[in-house]
Protein backbone atom coordinates (compact mmCIF):
# COMPACT_ATOMS: atom_id res chain seq x y z
CA UNK A 1 0.00 0.00 0.00
CA UNK A 2 1.22 3.66 -1.06
CA UNK A 3 1.92 6.13 1.12
CA UNK A 4 -0.64 8.67 2.62
CA UNK A 5 -0.45 11.58 4.43
CA UNK A 6 -2.96 14.27 5.47
CA UNK A 7 -2.87 17.11 7.84
CA UNK A 8 -5.51 18.50 10.29
CA UNK A 9 -5.44 21.06 13.59
CA UNK A 10 -6.30 19.61 16.30
CA UNK A 11 -5.96 22.12 19.85
CA UNK A 12 -3.52 24.00 18.23
CA UNK A 13 -1.54 21.03 16.99
CA UNK A 14 -0.80 20.02 13.36
CA UNK A 15 -1.67 16.29 13.36
CA UNK A 16 0.19 15.04 10.23
CA UNK A 17 -2.11 11.61 9.73
CA UNK A 18 0.44 8.94 8.19
CA UNK A 19 -1.22 5.72 6.10
CA UNK A 20 0.07 2.82 4.06
CA UNK A 21 3.88 1.66 4.42
CA UNK A 22 6.54 3.96 5.70
CA UNK A 23 9.78 2.59 4.17
CA UNK A 24 13.28 3.57 2.37
CA UNK A 25 10.95 4.33 -0.84
CA UNK A 26 8.34 5.82 0.82
CA UNK A 27 10.05 7.63 3.67
CA UNK A 28 11.52 10.31 1.94
CA UNK A 29 7.97 12.14 1.37
CA UNK A 30 7.23 11.73 4.72
CA UNK A 31 10.34 13.49 5.26
CA UNK A 32 9.60 16.39 3.34
CA UNK A 33 6.44 16.76 4.34
CA UNK A 34 7.89 17.10 8.20
CA UNK A 35 10.16 19.51 7.23
CA UNK A 36 7.42 21.89 5.29
CA UNK A 37 5.81 21.69 8.11
CA UNK A 38 8.60 22.87 10.51
CA UNK A 39 9.23 25.46 7.52
CA UNK A 40 5.89 26.99 7.05
CA UNK A 41 5.91 27.60 11.12
CA UNK A 42 4.21 25.25 12.59
CA UNK A 43 4.97 25.23 16.40
CA UNK A 44 3.47 21.62 17.17
CA UNK A 45 3.79 18.93 14.83
CA UNK A 46 2.16 15.40 16.24
CA UNK A 47 2.83 12.26 13.67
CA UNK A 48 -0.28 9.76 14.00
CA UNK A 49 1.03 6.64 12.95
CA UNK A 50 -2.35 4.85 13.53
CA UNK A 51 -2.97 3.68 9.84
CA UNK A 52 0.75 2.88 9.20
CA UNK A 53 0.38 -1.29 7.98
CA UNK A 54 4.47 -1.52 8.21
CA UNK A 55 7.43 0.83 8.70
CA UNK A 56 11.28 0.08 8.74
CA UNK A 57 14.56 1.73 9.84
CA UNK A 58 13.92 4.09 7.38
CA UNK A 59 10.75 5.56 8.55
CA UNK A 60 12.42 5.48 12.29
CA UNK A 61 15.06 7.86 11.13
CA UNK A 62 12.67 9.85 9.25
CA UNK A 63 11.15 10.59 12.24
CA UNK A 64 14.06 11.02 15.13
CA UNK A 65 15.19 13.56 12.25
CA UNK A 66 11.36 15.73 12.17
CA UNK A 67 12.27 15.40 16.39
CA UNK A 68 15.84 16.92 15.76
CA UNK A 69 14.45 19.61 13.51
CA UNK A 70 11.64 20.53 15.92
CA UNK A 71 13.58 21.04 18.52
CA UNK A 72 15.81 23.14 16.36
CA UNK A 73 13.26 25.02 15.66
CA UNK A 74 11.72 25.74 18.89
CA UNK A 75 8.55 23.13 18.00
CA UNK A 76 7.34 20.02 19.97
CA UNK A 77 6.98 16.88 18.82
CA UNK A 78 5.10 13.85 18.74
CA UNK A 79 3.84 10.17 17.35
CA UNK A 80 1.08 8.84 17.96
CA UNK A 81 1.31 4.96 17.79
CA UNK A 82 -0.85 2.30 19.61
CA UNK A 83 0.08 -1.01 17.35
CA UNK A 84 1.86 -3.39 18.82
CA UNK A 85 4.00 -4.68 15.81
CA UNK A 86 4.89 -0.93 15.47
CA UNK A 87 5.36 -0.53 19.03
CA UNK A 88 7.67 -3.43 19.18
CA UNK A 89 10.44 -1.62 16.65
CA UNK A 90 10.29 1.85 18.51
CA UNK A 91 11.01 -0.61 21.71
CA UNK A 92 13.82 -3.09 19.79
CA UNK A 93 15.86 -0.15 18.91
CA UNK A 94 15.36 1.81 22.40
CA UNK A 95 13.77 4.67 20.37
CA UNK A 96 10.73 4.56 22.71
CA UNK A 97 13.13 6.46 24.87
CA UNK A 98 14.17 9.11 22.16
CA UNK A 99 10.77 10.02 20.53
CA UNK A 100 7.96 11.33 22.80
CA UNK A 101 5.33 8.55 22.00
CA UNK A 102 1.62 8.58 22.81
CA UNK A 103 -1.46 6.15 22.14
CA UNK A 104 -4.03 8.71 20.82
CA UNK A 105 -4.24 12.24 19.36
CA UNK A 106 -6.15 13.07 21.97
CA UNK A 107 -3.12 12.61 24.38
CA UNK A 108 -1.12 14.15 21.91
CA UNK A 109 -2.79 17.37 21.77
CA UNK A 110 -3.59 17.29 25.49
CA UNK A 111 0.57 17.21 26.13
CA UNK B 1 14.93 -27.67 -2.19
CA UNK B 2 13.48 -24.58 -4.22
CA UNK B 3 14.30 -21.66 -4.61
CA UNK B 4 13.34 -18.13 -5.85
CA UNK B 5 15.71 -15.87 -7.16
CA UNK B 6 15.32 -12.52 -7.73
CA UNK B 7 17.64 -9.65 -8.78
CA UNK B 8 17.21 -5.70 -8.77
CA UNK B 9 18.39 -2.68 -9.71
CA UNK B 10 19.33 -0.63 -6.66
CA UNK B 11 16.84 1.59 -6.27
CA UNK B 12 14.10 1.47 -2.94
CA UNK B 13 10.64 1.21 -5.39
CA UNK B 14 12.13 -2.84 -5.20
CA UNK B 15 12.57 -3.30 -1.80
CA UNK B 16 8.93 -3.40 -1.39
CA UNK B 17 8.84 -6.09 -4.13
CA UNK B 18 11.18 -8.58 -2.57
CA UNK B 19 9.40 -8.04 0.85
CA UNK B 20 6.38 -9.39 -1.14
CA UNK B 21 7.73 -12.10 -3.02
CA UNK B 22 10.08 -13.28 0.44
CA UNK B 23 6.61 -13.55 2.58
CA UNK B 24 4.69 -15.48 -0.29
CA UNK B 25 7.76 -18.47 -0.28
CA UNK B 26 7.81 -18.02 3.44
CA UNK B 27 3.99 -18.63 3.86
CA UNK B 28 4.65 -21.48 1.15
CA UNK B 29 8.25 -23.19 3.09
CA UNK B 30 6.07 -23.32 6.46
CA UNK B 31 7.13 -20.04 8.34
CA UNK B 32 4.24 -19.99 11.00
CA UNK B 33 1.98 -17.15 10.75
CA UNK B 34 3.13 -15.46 13.35
CA UNK B 35 6.32 -14.45 12.33
CA UNK B 36 5.73 -13.43 8.94
CA UNK B 37 5.62 -9.93 9.61
CA UNK B 38 9.09 -10.40 11.08
CA UNK B 39 9.88 -11.88 7.91
CA UNK B 40 8.75 -9.05 5.96
CA UNK B 41 10.67 -6.54 7.94
CA UNK B 42 14.14 -8.19 8.19
CA UNK B 43 14.04 -9.28 3.82
CA UNK B 44 12.88 -5.23 4.12
CA UNK B 45 15.94 -4.15 6.24
CA UNK B 46 18.51 -6.67 4.49
CA UNK B 47 17.28 -5.50 1.21
CA UNK B 48 17.01 -1.72 2.07
CA UNK B 49 20.78 -2.14 3.57
CA UNK B 50 21.86 -3.72 -0.02
CA UNK B 51 20.51 -0.76 -1.63
CA UNK B 52 21.69 1.66 0.28
CA UNK B 53 25.55 0.70 -0.19
CA UNK B 54 24.85 0.33 -3.50
CA UNK B 55 23.66 4.00 -3.97
CA UNK B 56 26.04 5.54 -1.47
CA UNK B 57 29.03 4.64 -3.84
CA UNK B 58 27.22 5.09 -7.35
CA UNK B 59 26.94 1.28 -7.76
CA UNK B 60 24.10 0.26 -10.36
CA UNK B 61 25.01 -3.43 -10.40
CA UNK B 62 21.99 -5.37 -9.44
CA UNK B 63 21.19 -6.49 -5.94
CA UNK B 64 20.63 -10.51 -5.78
CA UNK B 65 18.40 -12.04 -3.42
CA UNK B 66 17.49 -15.79 -2.88
CA UNK B 67 14.57 -17.26 -1.16
CA UNK B 68 15.04 -21.18 -0.08
CA UNK B 69 12.36 -23.46 1.18
CA UNK B 70 14.20 -26.65 2.16
CA UNK B 71 14.76 -27.85 6.33
CA UNK B 72 14.11 -24.08 6.94
CA UNK B 73 13.24 -21.02 4.79
CA UNK B 74 16.67 -19.33 3.91
CA UNK B 75 17.34 -16.00 2.36
CA UNK B 76 20.26 -14.71 1.18
CA UNK B 77 20.95 -10.94 0.54
CA UNK B 78 23.96 -10.23 -1.69
CA UNK B 79 25.13 -6.41 -2.59
CA UNK B 80 28.79 -5.68 -4.73
CA UNK B 81 29.23 -2.45 -2.73
CA UNK B 82 32.65 -1.45 -1.43
CA UNK B 83 33.03 0.17 2.11
CA UNK B 84 31.33 3.39 1.85
CA UNK B 85 33.26 6.72 2.75
CA UNK B 86 31.24 9.24 4.40
CA UNK B 87 27.72 9.00 5.36
CA UNK B 88 24.98 11.68 7.03
CA UNK B 89 23.74 11.14 11.05
CA UNK B 90 20.30 9.95 9.37
CA UNK B 91 22.20 7.50 7.19
CA UNK B 92 24.52 6.25 9.97
CA UNK B 93 21.56 6.36 12.60
CA UNK B 94 19.18 4.14 10.12
CA UNK B 95 22.38 1.93 9.73
CA UNK B 96 22.33 1.54 13.20
CA UNK B 97 18.75 0.93 13.77
CA UNK B 98 18.58 -1.71 10.68
CA UNK B 99 21.56 -3.47 12.07
CA UNK B 100 19.63 -3.29 16.11
CA UNK B 101 16.19 -4.58 13.94
CA UNK B 102 18.07 -7.04 11.88
CA UNK B 103 19.98 -8.65 15.45
CA UNK B 104 16.64 -8.54 17.51
CA UNK B 105 14.39 -10.20 15.29
CA UNK B 106 16.59 -12.90 13.78
CA UNK B 107 17.78 -15.44 15.50
CA UNK B 108 19.51 -16.74 13.06
CA UNK B 109 21.45 -13.81 11.36
CA UNK B 110 24.96 -13.79 9.44
CA UNK B 111 26.42 -10.86 7.58
CA UNK B 112 29.94 -11.53 6.15
CA UNK B 113 32.01 -9.95 3.00
CA UNK B 114 31.66 -11.80 -0.20
CA UNK B 115 34.60 -14.34 -0.67
CA UNK B 116 35.81 -12.60 -3.95
CA UNK B 117 35.26 -8.75 -4.95
CA UNK B 118 34.06 -6.21 -2.80
CA UNK B 119 30.25 -6.66 -1.31
CA UNK B 120 28.36 -8.20 1.19
CA UNK B 121 26.21 -11.34 2.00
CA UNK B 122 23.21 -11.03 4.83
CA UNK B 123 22.23 -14.59 5.63
CA UNK B 124 19.21 -15.20 7.01
CA UNK B 125 17.60 -18.02 8.53
CA UNK B 126 13.45 -19.00 9.88
CA UNK B 127 12.35 -22.39 11.31
CA UNK B 128 9.24 -23.90 9.48
CA UNK B 129 6.57 -25.69 10.55
CA UNK B 130 6.70 -29.68 9.10
CA UNK B 131 3.29 -30.19 9.59
CA UNK B 132 2.51 -27.39 6.82
CA UNK B 133 4.78 -28.38 4.43
CA UNK B 134 3.77 -31.89 4.37
CA UNK B 135 -0.03 -30.68 4.12
CA UNK B 136 0.49 -28.60 0.84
Amino acid sequence: MELSLATRVVAAHTVLEVGGEVDVYTAPKLRERIAELLDSGVTAVVVDLARVDFMDSTGLGVLVGGLRKARTAGATFGVVCSRESLLKIFRITALDQVLPLYPSVDAATAS
Amino acid sequence: MATVRLEFTPEPAHVRTARLVGVAVARRAGVPDDQLDEVRLAIGEACARAVARHQRVGLRDVVAVAFSDGDRYLVQVWDHAGDEEQITDEEQLTVDVSASLLQAIVKDLQVRPLESGPGTEVQMAWPVRRASRLGR
